[in-house]
């Protein structure tokens, strides 16, 4: 979590639109380094390089096999289409025209594989780096009290084995003994280190990574070839990949459509030899390739694989595309308050004295009473009053004979006596019978004072002094959950939408609804216990929203598999990641949000590239039929509005622009369509006149180009 | 007064006479589907025909009420024919051919109400009465209850059940088809439409010799002919022949009949989903293409140049000097756009441009606002693709009404919509391969394939009108157009019922900014644009070697 301070000061993170030269994760200082390290092949974010096209375009040929190519009935319409006009070109080779259409429907099949290909190969390096931390590692397995060592591949679940200093964790699991620093950069490309120890919510240990120091025991639970770097190997490649629910009912649409065309195409025939123009098998096909939704047949796959592909920038498995798409439906966000929503812990945000004693006394006091407390509440004690009384340390000297009194749940109180002065800083009762154990009063404004905190949601502490004048209350420190900055933009942002946020927390419900008001969500769920929690997702989920959450204990597991989208930390227990459908590798809370807005520019492109794709089908009827047909009936040339130079560049001029307008898609599937939150009328208004009219308008413009381009070739036009 | 401005004005007033009768009509109808008494005549029908109208049916159930109810009219109604020649009140008419039988049956069944015979040469009393126009009540009672179901598809939640076919087919006939066509008739009969049992007058004509004319219940089925977007005329010349349609203001009336309950269906859906807006949505979208098609319509009727068309001050041939260009423009485009059929003028003489409008009006589906019932349930499966284009460019997967459009979904939408683009152009291109059907073309070229293409067109979206010129009583069509009614009524409404069944189960889905809007104007310009374009994607080579090689040739 101590990324999201850097994450909050980029203004643009809740959008998915990833600039080229920011590759995703690494926008943000702290992870400077991480791009030396193994993750470098993941970085290139949203790049898209013209050499990705060659260095894919073996693939492309190879995915020609026509058991392949039948997973997408489009495109294998068009093979079919291109093995035709080839046919046909071959009876007639004199005939440049049949070449050329042949030609150019191999390049549309062609481009479409390479879409694929470009976005599959995206992964293949990343993969590659995976795999390399996989391979020969040795195991120490535990056999009684023996030791020995045995392929990483032969271990089963259940086995013990032993990791040291400089060892690889053979395989994924939990420690069981002892506790280790471990370098988890090969899967996060996060290169700090992490502590992983027995017991508790930090117990599991992934395969591949390596222990930096000390010696842990884990017992494996997961097979060789089913571990967490196996799994997301499969997952960068693609190979893994299935079709989610949104990709068959587009393709179902798509397949219809195309059997429409099909029988427009097919009855065209008998038409045109009523009306005596009847047309050749190389011309119908050129109009049928024209018609029927090439542009998305060929880029669904891409578009399924990138917004994987875009996840996986952002460090985020997910373990189904379903999840993905799920992500782009959710409508409740459940967020846990700490970490995601306030700064992790309680910080001093202010000293308050009682009346008779000065604030720099009072921050004095509470500073010195605060110098040997390590929790993080202590240290922000130290903080404050050096930000804002400028109070250094002044005392070493005498410090030097100090005797700490260390806080324990017990005393709830932590302090020094030195110099013949206590100090002490605490819990308002403990304080309060510690003054008067020691015969001094305790004044009725450091009631008052404690009370007003914890209305406000704070939590007090009430610092007292004991020196030669006696023992007294000074003051009280004011601790408060600090909200991160930018928190309340973003569930405005949210909001709009469409998406409600509840915040979760083990807080008092008034202390919780102090924190929900200042972050400005919709809703929080107080002193949650993970059958409320449970109970919460079930109630939403019967009012028919899409529940996300994140979590990392065991106690979450429950609850993550419920959730319709469950982000578990990698940080977390293996039966948290086994229950969620995503691991954030960088164990980001806040991440959610922007997995939403992954989710969102998923479906966004899927659509906006459809509803271009159908729409272009006008402008290639204006070029085809008046070719096809203005022979035999002259007033249908009105129709070339275009006026293309002849009816074989008309047809060629369509065909190409059929073809190259997939390549020119691919760096929009592979990217992503720009996504901004909005509301879904804005978005749209704002799609549909740039994808519905824009895909009206482009290939009017794009086949004139080409039929000028094409008209210039001598014997042509 | 020029005739443009007459039929604006014509325009006006009956889109001003509909939205009068938009909100009482379109309560009324969800207050009869959603209503849990009886009335005693239908108490008795229920008896007679064993029915439990209270019992709520699945999918499947329905389907199987309503293809049962639709065969065993299409049973009555071939034998009747095939018996007319022994059953007495026929005019001594005789027996009608198989071919014509079965064609004619599946026709007035289907909502079609093609005709392939001359009425008042072919069909006596009892089966006009006693069979066409039965089926003119229940035919679009059906229509109406799929529709219904549909809806309760949509306002329904966690349940698969949507309703009981036979109440909603025996309320929509009782409650509302009964009364309004009677209301109707009485209207039609004060025009000066006949209505009696007479039998067959001869009558001497101007230029010497004689004509048979006979009588019959025509104002009544005039009534239903319309309400019921039926078409099926009482003579051959239909809505031109005098006795059905005496005058210009019964030929707006019978427009109004024509209109009146497709577009108030969108309210009875509004009100039954609990958001009259998301009617409101639906209904803008029907309109702006009504309105659309008969501006254009006029426009190519009243500006067509040419010598004869200059005398006559636009397209006047095949139209009637009572009604003149507009009552017929606004008349035949309400017809196409319903599946109505009817015809006050002969869409084969329109302009090239003006035919090819009748022929797109039916090739949207017939949606706009579609006949009685399937209009509504056309218009809300197109709204489905719609849904499904749009709402993935708002980030989420779509959903209508809070109903997820998933692969279910949108497997039984795209069904519905490839049937009649596959009915109508497989069966075009099978009669202009085969050697004989071309043989039944009275022209050639560009106007003989508009004849065959818009006998598909209609037959296949169960609208019924002729282009007029085709022979289609021949073995060949009276056969391939009985099938193509038969599917392209019955084969969507299993799509239809299979959708609502999927949509009744689902629990909805909370509507959030988020959510797409689909009671917006955007939404509704979206819906206008999906159903131009995928209409117009699937015939525009069909429409460009017929109506365009024709309107663009001048």
């Amino acid at each position: 979590m101590s990324n999201d301070l850097a994450r909050y000061d980029d203004p643009a993170s809740l959008s998915t639109d990833v600039p080229p030269h920011a590759p995703g994760r690494h926008a943000s200082g702290q992870h400077a380094s991480a791009g030396a390290g193994p993750a470098a092949g993941r970085a290139g974010g949203g790049l898209f390089d013209p050499g990705q096209l060659l260095a894919s375009f073996p693939d492309a040929v190879r995915k020609l096999d026509p058991r392949l190519m039948a997973r997408s009935p489009v495109m294998f319409v068009v093979l079919v289409g291109s093995v035709l006009t080839t046919v046909f070109a071959v009876m007639d080779p004199g005939n440049w025209f049949g070449w050329a259409i042949a030609a150019w429907l191999w390049l549309t099949t062609l481009f479409a594989n390479l879409a694929e290909a470009v976005a599959e190969g995206r992964g293949k390096a990343q993969a590659d780096s995976l795999r390399k931390a996989r391979t020969g590692t040795v195991a120490r397995r535990l056999t009684g009290t023996d030791e020995e060592r045995v392929p990483g591949t032969d271990l089963r679940v259940g086995d013990l084995v032993v990791c040291e200093a400089g060892d690889i964790v053979p395989g994924d699991g939990d420690v069981v003994e002892g506790v280790a620093s471990v370098d988890e950069s090969a899967i996060t490309g996060e290169s700090a280190p992490v502590i992983r120890e027995s017991g508790g919510d930090r117990s599991a240990v992934t395969g591949g990574t390596k222990v930096l120091s000390d010696r842990i025991v884990i017992r494996i639970t997961t097979k060789p070839g089913e571990t967490f770097i196996d799994r997301m190997i499969g997952l960068v490649e693609g190979a893994a990949r299935q079709r989610t629910p949104n990709e068959i009912a587009l393709n179902i649409l798509l397949a219809s459509l195309t059997v429409v065309f099909l029988l427009a195409v097919v009855t065209l025939q008998p038409f045109a030899v009523h009306a005596g123009a009847e047309q050749s098998v190389i011309v119908l096909t050129a109009l049928l390739v024209c018609l029927i939704p090439t542009t998305i047949g060929a880029l669904l796959s891409a578009i399924g694989i990138a917004g994987m592909d875009r996840l996986v920038q952002r460090n985020v498995l997910a373990m189904s595309g379903r999840a993905v798409e799920a992500a782009g439906d959710v409508s409740t966000l459940l967020l846990d308050k700490t970490g995601t929503i306030t700064l992790g812990n309680r910080q001093a945000a202010g000293f308050t004295p009682v009346p008779g004693v000065t604030e720099a006394a009072l921050a004095d006091a509470a500073r010195l009473s605060s110098l040997a407390d390590e929790t993080p509440e202590g240290r922000s004690v130290v903080a404050l009053a050096r930000e804002r009384y400028g109070l250094r340390e002044q005392h070493e000297g005498d410090l030097a004979h100090a005797e700490w009194v260390v806080f324990t749940a017990r005393t709830r109180m932590s302090g020094v006596d030195v110099g013949g002065r206590s100090v002490r800083k605490g819990a308002s009762a403990s304080v309060t019978a510690w003054v008067r154990e020691r015969g001094g009063t305790v004044p009725p404004d450091a009631q008052v004072l404690t009370d007003r905190i914890a209305q406000a949601g704070g939590t007090p502490l009430l610092v007292a002094l004991e020196d030669a004048e006696g023992a007294r209350v000074l003051g009280v420190v004011h601790l408060k959950d600090v909200v991160k900055d930018g928190m309340r933009e973003r569930f405005e942002e949210l909001r709009r939408m469409g998406i409600r946020t509840v915040m979760i927390t083990g807080d008092n419900p008034l202390t919780a609804k102090a924190i929900a008001d200042e972050a400005g969500v919709d809703d929080f769920l107080a002193e949650a216990t993970p059958e409320d929690k449970m109970a919460l997702i079930k109630r939403e989920q019967a009012g028919g929203r899409l529940v996300a959450m994140t979590g990392d204990g065991t106690n979450d597991a429950p609850a993550l598999a419920q959730a319709d989208v469950g982000v578990a930390m990698n940080t977390g227990t293996s039966a948290a990641k086994e229950a969620g459908n995503m691991v954030d590798l960088d164990s980001d809370p806040t991440k959610l949000i922007e997995i939403v807005g992954i989710g969102k520019q998923l479906l966004i492109t899927r659509g906006a590239l459809t509803t271009f794709s159908i729409a272009n089908d006008v402008a290639k009827y204006f070029a085809i039929i008046p070719a096809m047909f203005a022979v035999v009936y002259p007033g249908l040339d009105k129709l070339n509005i275009m006026g293309l130079a002849s009816p074989e560049s008309a047809i060629l001029s369509a065909v190409v622009f059929n073809a190259l307008i997939i390549i020119a898609m691919v760096p929009l599937a592979l990217r992503g369509v720009r996504y901004r939150p909005m509301s879904a009328d804005r978005m749209l208004r704002r799609n549909l006149g740039l994808y519905g009219l824009g895909g009206l308008v482009a290939p009017f413009v794009g086949i004139k180009l080409i039929d000028l381009l094409i008209s210039t070739i001598p014997g042509i036009g | 007064m020029s005739p443009e401005i007459s039929g604006a004005l014509q325009f006006l007033a009956l889109a001003g006479s509909l939205a009068l009768a938009y909100r009482p009509l379109g309560d009324w109808m969800a207050r009869v589907y959603s209503s849990d008494t009886h009335w005693r005549p239908e108490k008795w029908i229920y008896k007679v025909i064993g029915a439990h109208p209270e019992a709520e049916m699945r999918w499947p159930a329905y389907l199987r009420g309503v293809l049962a109810f639709s065969a065993v009219g299409v049973l009555f109604l071939y034998a009747l024919q095939r018996l007319q020649g022994v059953l007495p009140g026929s005019l001594g008419f005789r027996s009608i051919d198989p071919d014509q039988a079965f064609n004619t049956a599946a026709s007035f069944v289907s909502n079609t109400n093609w005709q392939s015979y001359y009425g008042e040469q072919a069909m006596g009393h009892v089966v006009q009465t006693g069979g066409l126009a039965v089926q003119n009540f229940v035919s679009a009672a059906v229509g109406m209850a799929v529709a219904v179901a549909l809806v309760r598809g949509f306002a329904r939640s966690r349940t698969g059940e949507l309703g009981n076919f036979w109440a909603d087919l025996v309320r929509g006939t009782v409650r509302i088809l009964l009364p309004v066509s009677v209301a109707g008739a009485l209207v039609l009969v004060a025009c000066g439409a006949i209505q009696n049992f007479s039998g067959i007058h001869e009558v001497g004509q101007f230029m010497g010799g004689t004509q048979e004319w006979n009588g019959g219940a025509v104002a009544s089925q005039e009534a239903i002919k319309e309400l019921g977007t039926n078409g099926g005329g009482y003579f051959n010349a239909n809505s031109a022949h005098p006795f059905e349609n005496p005058n210009p203001f019964s030929n707006l009336f019978e427009i109004f009949l024509i209109l009146l309950i497709p577009f108030a269906m969108t309210r009875t859906f509004g009100k039954m989903v609990g958001s009259v807006r998301q009617g409101y949505a639906i209904l803008g979208a029907m309109v702006t293409l009504w309105i659309g098609f008969t501006g254009l319509m006029m426009w190519t009727e009243f500006h067509h140049g040419g010598p004869a068309f200059d005398i006559a001050g636009g397209a006047m041939e095949g139209k009637e000097t009572r009604f003149g260009i507009a009552g017929s423009s606004i008349f035949a485009v309400a017809t196409t756009l319903t599946s109505t059929g009817a015809v006050n003028s002969f869409h084969s003489s329109y302009t090239g441009l003006g035919g090819g409008i009748t022929m797109l009006g039916m090739q949207l589906g017939e949606i706009a606002p579609g006949g009685v019932g399937s209009g509504l349930y056309g218009m809300l499966v197109m709204a489905v693709i719609a849904v499904f284009l749009a709402g993935l460019m708002v980030g989420r997967t779509p959903e209508y009404l809070g109903r997820k459009i998933g692969t279910r979904e949108i497997k039984f939408a795209a069904c519905y919509i490839l049937i009649t683009p596959a009915l109508v152009l497989s069966f075009t291109a099978a009669a202009l391969a085969l050697p004989t059907p071309a043989d039944s073309m009275t022209n050639s070229g560009a106007h003989g394939f508009s004849e065959i293409l818009y006998a598909y067109t209609s037959a296949s979206n169960n609208n019924g009108s002729a282009f007029a010129g085709l022979n289609a009583d021949t073995q060949w069509f009276n056969s391939t157009l009985g099938i193509a009614m038969l599917l392209g009524r019955f084969l969507p409404m299993v799509f239809v019922l299979a959708l609502a069944g999927s949509l009744a189960r689902q629990s909805p889905v909370p509507e959030t900014a988020g959510t797409l809007r689909t009671e917006k104007p955007l939404f509704t310009g979206l819906l206008v644009g999906t159903i131009m374009i995928v209409a117009g994607l699937t015939y525009f080579p069909a429409l460009a070697l017929g109506p365009l090689a024709e309107g663009l040739a001048s």
